[in-house]
Formats: C-alpha cells, sequence, structure tokens
C-alpha cells in the first residue's frame, strides 16, 4: 500500500448523499480481473451528463472529493476504491461512510475523512465558489484545512499507523503466525471443513 | 455483565488481542466468488504466499453466469475470463469450486446453508456484501473487500475493529400476506441505509422466533442495506432442525457436541444492547420501495411520497432525485405504477419457499400481456427442488421464463438487464439507480407480491388478486 502523510489539492464537490458502489463503479465493470483500468467507469452513467460537476473543466485534476452522508453503501467491491483511486482522488470526505468502503478505501491508501454535516457544507460552499480553492488533508496532524477552515478529524491510532507508513496487513498478521496456529490448535472438531465428504 | 449473541460469538473467534490493535479474528468459512477474487489470488502469487486453510474454503460461480444456454460457451469474453480465471485460482491453490453446470453451482450465499456449511457460532466472510445471510444461522457473517479476501486467503483470520450492538425486536404475528421481505423493507425504511452503520444487529422477538430459517435469511441479507456491519437471529430448534442431516453438518457425538455449544449461542439476559428498536408485525403490511435506495419504500397501500414532506435536507434532495430517476410523480398511488418486468430470485429471495410463495400465487393464473417474468431459482439444487415439486410447469404455464441458477438480474452482470427505462418489481435486495441495468428501474418486493404483480402488470399484492377476479367476473 502506498502511504498517505498529508495531501493537498483541488475539490470536487459532490453534492448527493447516499452515493452506493453501483454508482461509484457500475457491475459491469466488475469482470477485470485486475486493480488498475477504473477510471473511465467512476460515476459512468451520470459522466454522461456534460453538466455533471467531475465534467466541468474547471475540475479537471482535482484530487479530494466532498461527497454527502452514507458514502460508499451498497456492494462490498473494492473496485469502487480503485475507481477513485485511478481517477486520481487521493481522498474522499464525507460525514458518514459505509463501514465495507471504509475499510476498504483505508487498506489502499485512500484516504477517507469523516467530519461533521456542518463542515462539509462549507467546503461543498467554499469549493464551489472558487474552484481553485486548495483543501489540504493532514493525517500527521489529523486535520483538514482549506480557506477559512481548520478542523481536527478522528481516524484510530492503528489504522492511522498503518496508513502513515503504508503498511501490508498481512505481513503484520503474519507475524503473528504462532497465535493462529494455537487457535487453530483448539478449534472443535465439530467446525465444518469444506473438503468433500 | 452479560454478553449478546454477537459478542460471544466474537469473543470466541479472537486469536490475538492487544491494546490499541484491533482484534485478529480467526475466520471459520471463506466464501470465494468469480467478481472480487482474482485480484486476491493475483496477490498472494507476488508474494509466494498459499491459501492457509483450503478445508475452510469454497468458491462457486454466480454473479457472471448466464441462466440460459449453459450449456455452450460464454458469450462476453471478458465474463469468461473472469470465470476461467476462478477455474485457474481454484485449481492452482487447491480450491473446491462448484462452476456452472455443477450440481452444487448457484449464488454464494444459497449454497453455503444448504451444504450445512453456514452453522451457529462461526464466523463466515465472503467478498460480497449480502455474506450478513449467514447470520441467520447466529453465525457472524460479513462482506469484505478484495484486500481482506486475500488477508484471509493467506492467514485465515481478520483484523476486525470493535462492533457497536443493536437489537431489533419484532413481537406479534405477522399479518397473512406479509413476508420476511416486507418486514426487512419496513425496518430499512424506519431506520434508514446509514441506521446500521458501525452495529451488528441482533433480530429478536417472537415474531423471528417464528420465521422459518429461509425467512430469517432473508431478514438477515438485507441488514446491510440498512448500513450494518452483520446481522444476527439466535439458533434454536428450527436451526438445528434445518442442519441436521446435511452435508457438512457434524455427525454423531460431533453433533452432539455442536448442539450443546449451539445452545449457549443466545443473548444474555441482563445484556445490554447500545441500541434498541421495537416493532409490533400485527402494524406490517405488504411493502415495496419506491426510490433508488433500499430504504425508500412504503406499504403498497400508500403513495409516491412527495420529496416536500421530508424535513432532513438530505433525505428531502435524495427523494427528488430518486422520482426524477424512477419517472414518479408525487401522490401516485403505489399500486397504479405499471411494470414491464418481474423478477423473481438472488441471495435474498431465491431459495425454495419464495419459489412455492410466487408460485401458489400464479397458479392458474396468466403473467399479464407485455410483462416479462424471470425466475431464477438460487442454486441448481433449488431449482431440481422446484421441478420436483412441479413449479417450473407453475412458472412456464403462467407465461414466466424458467431459468438456471445465477445472480443474474439482481445486479446484471450477466445478459439479464433491464433496458433504459424499463420497470421492474424485483425480490432482490438493491434499487439502486442503473442496478438492474443501465437506465433501468426498480422496485423492491416479495415474492408474493412480484407474482401478484406479473398477473396484474402493476404493484400488487394477492389480496388485490382475488378483488380483480371478482371485478372481471371471472
Amino acid at each position: 500500500m502506498e502511504a498517505f502523510t498529508t495531501h493537498t489539492g483541488r475539490a470536487v464537490p459532490l453534492r448527493r448523499g447516499n452515493v452506493d458502489t453501483d454508482q461509484i463503479i457500475p457491475a459491469h465493470w466488475l469482470k477485470k480481473v485486475t486493480r488498475d483500468g477504473f477510471e473511465d467507469g467512476l460515476f459512468e452513467a451520470w459522466r454522461k451528463d456534460p453538466e455533471f460537476v467531475l465534467n466541468r473543466p474547471e475540475r479537471q485534476g482535482a484530487t479530494v472529493l466532498v461527497a454527502g452522508p452514507d458514502f460508499g453503501t451498497g456492494s462490498s467491491r473494492e473496485h469502487a476504491v480503485w475507481a477513485l483511486q485511478n481517477y486520481g482522488f487521493k481522498a474522499v470526505i464525507s460525514s458518514r461512510f459505509a463501514d465495507i468502503f471504509r475499510g476498504n478505501s483505508l487498506k489502499n491508501g485512500l484516504l477517507t475523512v469523516v467530519l461533521p454535516q456542518e463542515t462539509v457544507d462549507r467546503l461543498w460552499e467554499l469549493t464551489e465558489a472558487d474552484p481553485t480553492a486548495e483543501i489540504t488533508v493532514d493525517l500527521v496532524e489529523r486535520k483538514v484545512t482549506a480557506p477559512g477552515v481548520e478542523v481536527g478529524f478522528d481516524l484510530d491510532e492503528n489504522a492511522r499507523w498503518r496508513l502513515l507508513e503504508g503498511l501490508d496487513d498481512i505481513s503484520i498478521t503474519l507475524r503473528h503466525e504462532e497465535d493462529i496456529a494455537a487457535y487453530e490448535a483448539k478449534r472443535p472438531s465439530y467446525k465444518p471443513r469444506t473438503l468433500p465428504v | 455483565m452479560g454478553r449478546t449473541l454477537a459478542e460471544k460469538v466474537w469473543d470466541d473467534h479472537v486469536v490475538r488481542r492487544a491494546e490499541g490493535e484491533p482484534d485478529l479474528l480467526y475466520i471459520d468459512l471463506h466464501l470465494l466468488h468469480e467478481v472480487t477474487s482474482p485480484q486476491a489470488f493475483d496477490g498472494l502469487r507476488k508474494s509466494g504466499r498459499r491459501v492457509r486453510r483450503t478445508d475452510l474454503t469454497i468458491a462457486t460461480e454466480d454473479h457472471n453466469t448466464p441462466t440460459i444456454d449453459i450449456d455452450k460457451p460464454i458469450a462476453d469474453p471478458v465474463s469468461r475470463t473472469q470465470l476461467e480465471t476462478l477455474r485457474k485460482n481454484c485449481a492452482d491453490f487447491g480450491v473446491r469450486l462448484h462452476p456452472l453446470g455443477d450440481v452444487e453451482q448457484g449464488v454464494v450465499h444459497v449454497v453455503g446453508p444448504q451444504l450445512g456449511l453456514t452453522q451457529p457460532g462461526m464466523t463466515v466472510v465472503c467478498g460480497d456484501s449480502h455474506t450478513s445471510t449467514h447470520g441467520a444461522f447466529g453465525a457472524l457473517a460479513f462482506g469484505i473487500g478484495t484486500s481482506q479476501v486475500e488477508h484471509v486467503l493467506a492467514t485465515q483470520t481478520l483484523p476486525m475493529a470493535p462492533f457497536k450492538t443493536m437489537a431489533i425486536t419484532v413481537d406479534g404475528e405477522l399479518p397473512e400476506g406479509v413476508t420476511a421481505k416486507d418486514l426487512i423493507l419496513a425496518i430499512i425504511a424506519r431506520i434508514g441505509t446509514g441506521g446500521g452503520q458501525g452495529y451488528v444487529i441482533e433480530y429478536r422477538g417472537s415474531a423471528i422466533e417464528k420465521l422459518s430459517m429461509e425467512a430469517r435469511m432473508t431478514i438477515c441479507n438485507m441488514s446491510i442495506e440498512a448500513g450494518a456491519r452483520a446481522g444476527m437471529i439466535a439458533p434454536d430448534e428450527t436451526t438445528f432442525a434445518y442442519l441436521k442431516d446435511r452435508e457438512h453438518a457434524p455427525k454423531g457425538a460431533d453433533w452432539d457436541a455442536a448442539v450443546e455449544y449451539w445452545r449457549t449461542l443466545r443473548t444474555d439476559a441482563d445484556a445490554v444492547f447500545d441500541h434498541e428498536v421495537v416493532i409490533d408485525a400485527a402494524e406490517l403490511a405488504p411493502f415495496v420501495t419506491w426510490g433508488t435506495n433500499p430504504g425508500q419504500g412504503a406499504p403498497l397501500s400508500a403513495s409516491v411520497p412527495d420529496p416536500d414532506s421530508f424535513t432532513d435536507p438530505s433525505e428531502k434532495l435524495a427523494a427528488a432525485k430518486a422520482l426524477e430517476y424512477m419517472g414518479l410523480e408525487p401522490g401516485k398511488p403505489l399500486r397504479e405504477i405499471a411494470v414491464d418486468t418481474v423478477f423473481v430470485g438472488s441471495c435474498t429471495n431465491g431459495r425454495i419457499e419464495d419459489l412455492r410463495s410466487a408460485a401458489a400465487v400464479l397458479k392458474d393464473r396468466r403473467v399479464a400481456d407485455g410483462v416479462r417474468m424471470l425466475v431464477v431459482p438460487g442454486s441448481v439444487r433449488v431449482a431440481l427442488q422446484a421441478v420436483e415439486e412441479g413449479l417450473d410447469k407453475v412458472f412456464t404455464e403462467a407465461g414466466a421464463e424458467w431459468r438456471h441458477a445465477g445472480c443474474s438480474m439482481c445486479l446484471g452482470m450477466n445478459p439479464d438487464q433491464l433496458k433504459p427505462g424499463e420497470r421492474a418489481a424485483s425480490t432482490s435486495n438493491r434499487n439502486f439507480e442503473g442496478r438492474q441495468g443501465k437506465g433501468g428501474r426498480t422496485h423492491l418486493v416479495s415474492p408474493q407480491v412480484a407474482a401478484a404483480t406479473a398477473v396484474l402488470g402493476r404493484l400488487a399484492s394477492p389480496a388485490d388478486l382475488s378483488d380483480a377476479t371478482e371485478l372481471a367476473g371471472v
């Protein structure tokens, strides 16, 4: 995973709540067997509208998505995170994320930041009024800054550490291989096995 | 202080607990399918890792598989590649696979329980959000992303952040014609698509205890649509009777030991939930969605709501956008919404009881002219059972299409899709924009409502049918 420390970039204000992962990346894109090449599928249906915010010339090259509440609901498809990253997003701000999407994002180094809806509203107004306004998401200091806005955010210390260091979960877990083996040794015999019976 | 069911199952799976770290949980069963696993196997290859416990892992093909002409090569080359990739990965890493054409093939969440692999007190994961289905057995079951799929393949564990507990208590009797699907749609409308966020929900109360295992699976299946981490129902005699003698259920002395443990999997009387919701079953009615998320639902007897009736600004905006997408006007009675497609199937409502209840409504009736009805069994085993009972004949004689098992039109990854502007009554779980095909419009319904809707060509419950026949003088 790529490490995340701090990032500054222009924003895409997405005034929609309940953006489900079917909107982020429609199912027909999920047939690919790679982690890249999903950028053209990002918000595919909405992008057919030339006025959709992502299509506006002033939003080209923006890297921070500011979205409505309950972002990433629905399907567990990690392709949603890959699509956002493939497109160029480094961070997503919302007042509430769906659990699976949030977990997927943090495992891929896409920083999902939870801020109160009032702050999201301010960031929307600010970046709509001035598309060149930059937002800084600072994981070291755990704060988001933009012209006239400075607000802290929470992220559990363990997730933060793994992001800052760009650590791979599997190798961390495998350091505790003895614990796993010890647990396996005492699993009851009635637990099912998938081998054909 | 006592513990909840979810806390008991969690505690029994902690491999490692350390201050400031997420608990490392052991995973008893890992289900795989073709869509969310290829990148995970790739990761294993790149790092030279193996699958730690092939004996706790099983794969099936469901999302991409066609539901007609299954003996012919798959037309879509990208779908074909994905299925071939799963076959190669399972062969290379020694994972049991039930491919298209196999008698155990089907939707992954239908296959696990019917094989008896899903049992009380287990941890079950799959790279699919509807893994919550397995919570019906008192298992802690959650959907995971592809990075976590790779993690489980390599370590048979997952680091998991702590959860909160929610009790949804449903007491009383469900009225005639009100099913588990109506109940869960009503629950989601009440608590919202984010209402369960961070929670493991335990469904309890007398109305839940009376439900069959298949109905319980329908309830737990849609926990994710309320944003919950998982949904669970405490195991009881109904659970044990369902499991007894299934292929992978414990046998002999193991069965007795297992049941003894399973009986301990109940929330203690003095346990405290972080949040509680109480619902009176008697007040429920057939429920359908009118919008583009599963929380935008109402009783079938209601009308399309006015976005201005919502006080929350984001709900108001969401309702307005949903009505625009759905092509609906506020105030239109839901019963007057005409459909051109009816879909019966999916991990929510593709099991034998669902097919029986749809067939009971369709028997000696006809699908309305201009309506296409697809019946897609959840698994090959479900299909075989349906054929044995003659249900396939009921469907085809009514004018419905009887298809092969798979996810099909629930998400339209195979050719079973809505065309732009088409409107479906669907027994699946998601009414998101474009979910069943670009520009397609979805109303989520129970199998009974789906069948009645197919007959009348507009949203309807079986109760409407007797009226309709009387009025027509038949």
